[in-house]
């Protein structure tokens, strides 16, 4: 799987986008009132990332050149 | 409706159809069409990551601290983004050295330590304990609630319930029972277990369901989408509070803290290893893992905050305990099939994580603890027993319900002063104890078994000190005493405030020392030495990968006969013979008994039954059989490390070259010489034929004008004849002395050495040169030449040197007012103790004259052959004096008597030519100190040159 080394280093720049999504400080820029589409920001980010940090994974891992 | 009966029925339907599935992909597994070979069913498997902590506890902690449920899921989705470089690289590991647990793994890498086994069980025993613990209090309390529906009673503490009306009880009892028949039914090899990985799987299929029932229930059924819980929530004073995130460093601190604490966790978990790693069927399904499993962990997430709100809006005042909003939710809306399914996924929750959880550390009890144990006890004899398997599994059944009695003992300590989350981070703190030993043995090959022993000890202790033991005190326990105070009294031991570090969460605090103690004495104990040749070639397996894998542990030899019935002890007959005929297919030969007896062979073996006994015993036993040379670290390093190899054999060369360049050298330097003598072999004969034609010139010159004129008359014929007797006698004395110099230097002179007097022969060699210097008028003076000092030297040699020296002095002073001295004196040369006397031990003597003196670069080469001295051809109009040979003779025979001979001048005042020769030993007559005038420091001038 993970065999191509690319892949390995896509994945691991994923893992440093993760680290800084999910920690201060950026969490501290959306740790405050108000809604964002009916959701606090904070929540809102949090997941929204998330989901997007898997789907990328996902891009990456099922790729048709691996 | 749901009458105790009811919920008692649908949980041993639900354990009974588990079972059924569990059976039927054990049955597919031996026909050789599995169940679980599928990357979906993978992931699905490491759902066992969420277990009643995330299905009743998640939402508990949301209403206490709004998303701080979330880093316990994003650390391990940061985790397998990077699965391809740790993940992926332990399953290859484990599978080419059969791992079948971490304490296996840990063991393993560090030299195959059964020390090092035994502690990492220990350590994840006494861990995983609270975790148990925290599993049973959640199925007993889910049952207690629902038992009293449609009431909403929250269940008393389990401390004040008589032990046997107590249902965690019950529930630990049942649960060991369907473990144990789960998990123990026979014996693999490889120590997986196929049907409990499929049962697993549906076990997180059937969570994900009751749990997205419940939160579209919620927030569909009850609210008006997320926005109206949201919107409700934020008009609630009470409840807005947790819709954002304490903003203070503490609190990024402690989120940040769990995200990393959380990574770790679902690697090194006993249950997580052995998902992921141990029953991996094939290391591509992770590729699929690397985003399902992430993407099960958001799913099951999403409804927490909204659940935990709609908890908290429906039930003000915290009448309900917020671990059980998602059964209570339900309950209260009269919802009785969403209720049971609810209660249903909590049961899948918790029994998906023990029956894992204990059927690992059940195995690392058996593999690293009791069998290394049991097998050093002599008296029971199980070396020598034939069947080993059913012990096996007798030691691991008791093992699995060892595990949950403690389990539930600490439930009934200290299960009740926390919360579901609280209890299962103590745990998750315990495992991240292995980090530094399993993640450092995968990428430092300098880590050794001692560094390993240090790092975990000091980390276990600190975890239990910090954490483990304020959870009992808190509970009462323990006196509480030690952790208001410290231990002793002592301010500084506070286990929650250690060394004085406070501001911190206790989680935080106690991984803040717990990591920073293990990874110092890891690193600090594994640099005080080198690994040993066993620790180097794990460690080569480990952190290269599996292409280094292949590689054969063993130099010994034992043959089938030897190795068949051992494995079958441990495996059952059947199974071994299966196992080595399938080994020797792979090997391409038609039966067991063509198996050679060899290293190859040896290692399946032992990797065989590493499967079933663990890496460490396994290494024991097979040892017991097979007659090993121990390992040379060469030879280890030649099998491990071609590279090695490769270094090794350029340092060779390297050093050859470095050879070859030296002997060059010698060899270019010893030409130059040979050149050099060459050359002066050349100059010299030139140079003697040269000195030789000179006077043969002369001499026949006078001849022919002899001959040819006969009318010269008598006066001029005379002279001429005078010219020719002298000139022939030049020529005899150089040939003489060339003669002389010759037979010196090619070593082959006489010598008659006896003792000699100096002074005789001095006052003999004056003796024979008076007349000469009484024709030119020089006075020779002879200072304290008396009897007495004698040398071991050829008597005729030295007076030739005396002569010389004489004549010599007496060619270059002016006539008339020419004065040449001659000193003896007895010196003491320090270092050189003559039988103990610190007295003279060297015979020194000085011819000194007041001729025109020698310039400082010619000092040395007037000793060359056939030099003469500046003062010679400056001023010389007639032919030589000398032949330039007195000087080297005289050289050549005082250095063979051991002496030195030298000139001390100052140009313009004067020469002194010095000798000396050590002294004869024993002779009578103590010379007094002779002064030691320095030859040219005399201070009257003498006319320059000789006419």
């Amino acid at each position: 799987m993970i065999r191509s080394r690319l892949t390995a280093q896509r994945l691991a720049f994923l893992f440093l986008l993760g680290c800084f999504f999910f920690n201060y400080p950026l969490l501290s820029v959306f740790n405050r009132g108000g809604d964002f589409f009916g959701l606090p920001p904070l929540y809102a980010w949090l997941m929204g990332s998330w989901l997007a940090l898997i789907a990328q994974m996902a891009w990456v891992v099922e790729r048709k050149e691996n | 409706m749901l009458q105790g009966w009811v919920i008692v029925l649908a949980s041993f339907l639900y354990l009974g159809i588990l079972f059924a599935i569990a059976w039927y992909a054990d049955r597919r597994a031996d026909i050789g069409r599995s169940l679980i070979a599928n990357p979906v069913v993978y992931a699905l498997s490491l759902g066992v990551y969420c277990t009643t902590w995330t299905f009743y506890g998640s939402v508990g902690r949301a209403a206490a601290s709004g998303i701080g449920f979330l880093p316990i899921y994003l650390g391990p989705t940061l985790l397998f983004a990077l699965a391809g470089f740790i993940l992926h690289k332990m399953i290859r590991v484990a599978k080419a050295n059969r791992i079948t647990s971490i304490a296996d793994f840990v063991a393993s890498r560090y030299g195959k330590s059964q020390l090092l086994g035994g502690l990492v069980t220990v350590i994840a025993v006494v861990g995983v304990i609270p975790y148990i613990a925290l599993q049973l209090k959640a199925v007993s309390n889910s049952f207690a609630i629902l038992a009293s529906y449609p009431e909403i009673i929250m269940p008393a503490t389990a401390g004040a319930v008589p032990l046997f009306q107590d249902s965690a009880l019950y529930v630990a009892m049942i649960l060991a029972a369907f473990t144990i028949l789960f998990g123990t039914r026979h014996l693999d090899a490889t120590e997986r277990h196929e049907g409990m990985v499929a049962a697993i799987a549906v076990e997180s299929v059937v969570k994900l369901v009751a749990f997205l029932a419940v939160g579209a229930f919620v927030v569909w059924g009850v609210h008006d989408g997320v926005s109206d819980i949201f919107a409700q929530a934020a008009a609630v004073p009470e409840v807005a509070r947790r819709l954002a995130t304490a903003d203070s460093p503490a609190a990024y601190g402690t989120w940040g803290t769990l995200v990393f604490l959380s990574m770790f966790a679902s690697l090194l978990l006993p249950r997580q290893f052995q998902i992921a790693v141990v029953e991996n069927v094939d290391e591509s399904h992770l590729r699929r893992a690397v985003w399902m499993f992430p993407l099960y962990l958001f799913l099951i997430n999403l409804f927490v905050l909204p659940v935990a709100l709609a908890g908290m809006l429906h039930f003000p005042g915290g009448t309900v305990d917020a671990d059980t909003f998602v059964l209570t939710l339900p309950m209260a809306h009269q919802q009785e099939a969403l209720t049971l399914l609810v209660y249903i996924g909590g049961l899948s929750a918790a029994t998906g994580m023990v029956i894992v959880e204990t059927i690992a550390l059940s195995t690392m009890v058996c593999n690293d603890l009791v069998m290394p144990l049991l097998l050093r006890l002599p008296m029971l004899g199980l070396a020598a027993r034939a069947d080993l398997s059913g012990l096996l599994l007798e030691i691991r059944r008791w093992a699995i319900a060892l595990i949950l009695g403690l389990g539930y003992l600490y439930f009934r300590v200290a299960g009740e002063a926390y919360a579901l989350v609280s209890i299962g981070l103590i745990s998750f703190a315990a495992v991240a104890q292995f980090a530094p030993v399993v993640i450092g043995g995968l990428f430092w090959k300098g880590g050794t078994r001692d560094g390993a022993l240090a790092g975990l000890a000091a980390g276990f202790v600190l975890w239990a000190y910090t954490l483990l033991l304020p959870s009992f005190a808190k509970s009462g326990w323990l006196p509480d005493g030690f952790i208001a105070h410290g231990l002793f009294g002592i301010e500084l031991l506070r286990p929650q405030h250690l060394f004085g570090l406070t501001g911190l969460d206790e989680i935080t605090h106690c991984l803040v020392w717990s990591l920073l103690f293990n990874l110092g004495a890891y690193i600090g104990v594994s640099l005080q030495r080198v690994p040993n040749v066993r620790e180097a070639r794990q460690a080569t397996l480990f952190v290269g990968g599996a292409e280094a894998a292949g590689a054969p542990g063993w130099r010994g030899s034992a043959g089938v006969a030897d190795l068949l019935p051992l494995a079958g002890r441990f495996l059952g007959l059947d199974r071994a013979q299966e196992a080595f005929a399938r080994h020797a297919s792979q090997r391409g030969l038609k039966s067991v008994t063509e198996l050679p007896a060899d290293a190859r062979l040896v290692s399946f073996a032992e990797t065989l039954l590493a499967g079933a006994i663990g890496s460490a015993s396994a290494r024991v036993m097979v040892a017991s059989v097979v007659k090993e040379e121990p390992l040379g670290i060469d030879e280890v390093m030649n099998i491990l490390d071609e590279a090695s190899q490769v270094r090794a054999y350029t340092r060779e060369l390297e050093q050859k070259s470095l050879e070859l360049t030296r002997a060059t050298a010698e060899l270019r330097e010893a030409n130059a010489r040979l050149r050099e003598l060459d050359r002066m072999k050349d100059d010299f004969i030139s140079t003697v034929t040269h000195e030789l034609r000179t006077p043969l010139t002369s001499i026949r010159a006078f001849s022919e004008m002899l001959q040819e004129d006969p009318k010269i008359d008598l006066a001029q014929r005379t002279r001429f004849v005078g010219i020719i007797v002298s000139e022939t006698v030049r020529l005899s004395r150089l040939i003489n002395q060339i003669l002389d110099l010759a037979k010196l230097e090619s070593g082959r002179a006489e010598w008659t050495v006896a003792a000699v007097d100096v002074a005789e022969v001095i006052h003999e060699a004056a003796e024979s040169l008076t007349v000469l210097f009484a024709e030119k008028r020089v006075t020779l003076e002879l200072e304290g030449c008396e009897a007495g000092l004698t040398v071991l030297a050829d008597r005729d040699r030295l007076m030739q040197v005396m002569v010389n020296l004489l004549s010599n002095a007496l060619k270059f002073v002016a006539a008339d007012s020419g004065h040449v001295k001659v000193a003896l004196a007895a010196l003491c040369v320090p270092g050189i103790p003559l039988r103990g006397q610190v007295t003279a031990n060297e015979v020194r003597v000085s011819v000194i004259d007041n001729g025109p003196g020698i310039q400082v670069e010619d000092q040395e080469v007037i000793f060359d052959k056939f030099h003469q001295g500046a003062a010679t051809t400056d001023v010389l109009t007639d032919k030589p004096q000398g032949t330039g040979l007195g000087l080297p003779i005289s050289r050549q025979i005082i250095e063979y008597f051991n002496g030195r001979l030298w000139v001390e001048s100052t140009p313009g005042a004067g020469a002194s030519f010095v000798f000396t020769l050590p002294r004869q030993a024993g002779d009578n007559g103590e010379v007094p100190q002779g002064d030691t005038v320095p030859g040219g420091g005399r201070g009257h001038k003498s006319p320059g040159g000789n006419s």
